[in-house]
């Protein structure tokens, strides 16, 4: 018995210290970024740093609204690309598809999910690079938003997918079975019943594939050129947009950290805290709205 | 039974933990250990350590000839650190580095800064101006270059070639290639557009002009293959013949900067680099030997 309790009390420490070893991390990796940005919000300033559209560190200038809105612009483009064919897949492979054809689809979204990312840059700089270059609308050179969202659309797919697929699948069966004996048809039972069941699965699914297209690094800085400009549409039609090119936040810090040093070193840090600040602003909006969603159906 | 395995699974998690501890208090150790000496005199004989920081385009000759320099000087350590051209000349100024390597020239404001610094050039790197094989023109001036990194030729046809949107390659902000071009052939005034398309190195640069019609940009020497046409600049085409002749003018200097004379081990180490086992190193490297 006393040996018995003995084991409770060291797993239940184990457990705990890991627990707050994750919580440390988290908040030594935001303390360290903030003190080596602290320079930057100091001698830029905070507005200047976040609205100035110049980038040129050589001559002193530092705004990252440019890299703010290449970041935003990628991440829309992913979500409106890359959301409805996750969703669409899990909704087949949990209520459609037959066992046989799931073990064939399951797996190979899974294999999606192991691609490294530089290996899906490289696919879009040689693959799909050309392809939207062949668009043949002036100024465009494929490099850009347009190419850049393909891949990452591409690569929140599977995160999406299978989290969104668990969600719907753990909809217990007897609601499935009660809509249909109510006489609801298949699909009317999916968008009425089975989907506003699965929403918080499903939303939680969505923020974690924002989470990923957000802070992906190395696929990006291969396909979207890279160029310090805040995107704008090539003519007449908005659409163009997506055929600018553009800078990510996080391929910023990434193109340029090796080389630098002081105010620029710390500009990028800064750039940093800016993602940083996104990525929990954004999860923290989706947990709100999961949570009020919850609260309604409790009402 | 089940007491035994959870008890094991404990135990196994704990080990792993220690280790990880172990692991990570031994880091620390070793690091302050190799702080302390950093700051120990390093200079007295050949049996000491070197310190080597700077350029990224300088350290894998530096680290070559490390290797050649140690095998003749067996208590000799020698340590190579990357970090940049400006790091390179910084580390050297104030000391916490024997040798700051540059891939570029020492600028005016960093020689103000610290008067002692001595530079050392061991050999120079060409940077050529390529195009995708598609456009065609084989010559441009410096001044065009110029012009057209900074935007204002867009169009090929405005030098003489197809009328083709020019697309800028370029390399990041701070990269030492790109510092020794906008040096040499940017006006003082121009900046490179910032519609340039920006790689973050020379390999990603070569294959983003290979498949982007109408491209144009600029790569360390050792960079030149078939899948991207070289141009000639003011008649003379990016070879080592040409820069070594001193008509092909787009050279930058790689250089190791000292503070004040060098002595001991540092003095060796230059010695070493430019004698003739040292420049054939650098000359096996495909970089132009000084002497």
């Amino acid at each position: 018995m006393n040996r018995k309790q003995a084991t409770e009390t060291v797993v239940k420490t184990v457990f705990m210290v890991s627990a707050l070893t994750s919580i440390l991390i988290v908040l030594l990796i935001g303390v360290f970024t903030l003190r080596e940005a602290l320079p930057a919000f100091r001698e830029i300033g905070v507005g200047k740093l976040l609205t100035g559209t110049v980038w040129r560190p050589g001559q002193g200038q530092y705004g990252i609204l440019a890299m703010i809105a290449g970041s935003g612009l990628v991440t829309l483009g992913s979500v409106i690309l890359g959301v409805p064919l996750a969703l669409g897949c899990a909704i087949f492979l949990s209520e459609i598809a037959p066992p046989g054809v799931k073990a064939i689809v399951r797996p190979s979204i899974e294999l999606l999910a192991g691609i490294p990312s530089v290996v899906y840059g490289l696919f879009g700089m040689v693959i799909l690079v050309p392809f939207v270059r062949s668009l043949g609308v002036p100024g465009n050179t494929g490099f850009g938003l347009l190419s850049a969202s393909i891949v990452l659309a591409m690569m929140i797919l599977p995160t999406i997918a299978s989290v969104a697929e668990y969600a719907i699948r753990s909809v217990p069966q007897g609601f499935r079975e009660a809509s249909l004996a109510m006489g609801a048809t298949r699909w009317e039972t999916m968008r009425r019943v089975i989907l506003p069941s699965a929403r918080s699965g499903i939303m939680s699914a969505i923020v974690l594939g924002l989470g990923r297209a957000l802070g992906e690094t190395i696929a990006m800085i291969m396909v979207i050129g890279n160029s310090v400009i805040v995107p704008a549409a090539l003519n007449d039609n908005p659409l163009t947009i997506f055929l600018s090119r553009a800078r990510t936040l996080t391929g910023n810090i990434a193109v340029e950290i090796n080389y630098a040093t002081g105010l620029h070193e710390s500009a990028l840090f800064a750039t940093g805290v800016v993602l940083f600040a996104l990525i929990m602003i954004m999860n923290s909006s989706a947990r709100m709205l999961i949570g009020r969603k919850k609260w309604e159906k409790k009402r | 039974m089940k007491v035994t395995v959870s008890k094991k699974f404990a135990c196994t998690i704990l080990a792993v933990t220690a280790l990880f501890l172990i692991a990570s208090c031994g880091n620390g150790e070793v690091d302050q250990q190799a702080a302390g000496s950093d700051q120990g005199d390093t200079e007295a004989s050949l049996s000491g350590e070197l310190n080597i920081v700077g350029s990224t385009t300088v350290q894998p000759l530096a680290e070559l000839l490390a290797e050649g320099f140690e095998a003749m000087n067996p208590d000799l350590r020698i340590y190579v650190q990357g970090g940049g051209s400006s790091m390179g000349v910084r580390c050297a100024a104030d000391g916490s580095a024997d040798l700051g390597m540059a891939s570029r020239d020492v600028k005016q404001s960093e020689m103000e800064e610290t008067p002692e610094l001595v530079v050392h050039t061991i050999a120079r790197d060409g940077i050529a101006i390529v195009t995708e094989p598609g456009v065609g023109v084989g010559e441009l001036t410096p001044e065009q270059v110029c012009d057209i990194f900074a935007g204002t030729i867009t169009n090929w046809s405005e030098i003489g070639g197809p009328d083709m949107v020019i697309t800028v390659v370029a390399r990041e902000e701070g990269s030492g290639t790109r510092a020794a071009f906008e040096d040499m052939i940017m006006a003082d005034d121009a900046l490179i557009t910032s519609g340039a398309i920006l790689q973050s190195s020379n390999g990603a640069v070569r294959t983003t002009v290979a498949v982007t019609p109408g491209s144009i940009a600029f790569l360390s020497f050792g960079y030149l293959d078939e899948t991207t046409v070289p141009i000639a600049i003011g008649g003379y085409l990016p070879t080592e013949e040409n820069a070594a002749a001193g008509t092909y003018r787009i050279v930058r200097p790689l250089s190791m900067i000292t503070l004040g004379t060098p002595e001991g081990a540092t003095a060796a180490w230059l010695e070493f680099i430019m004698s003739a086992d040292g420049q054939a190193i650098i000359a096996s490297e495909g970089y132009l030997p000084i002497s």
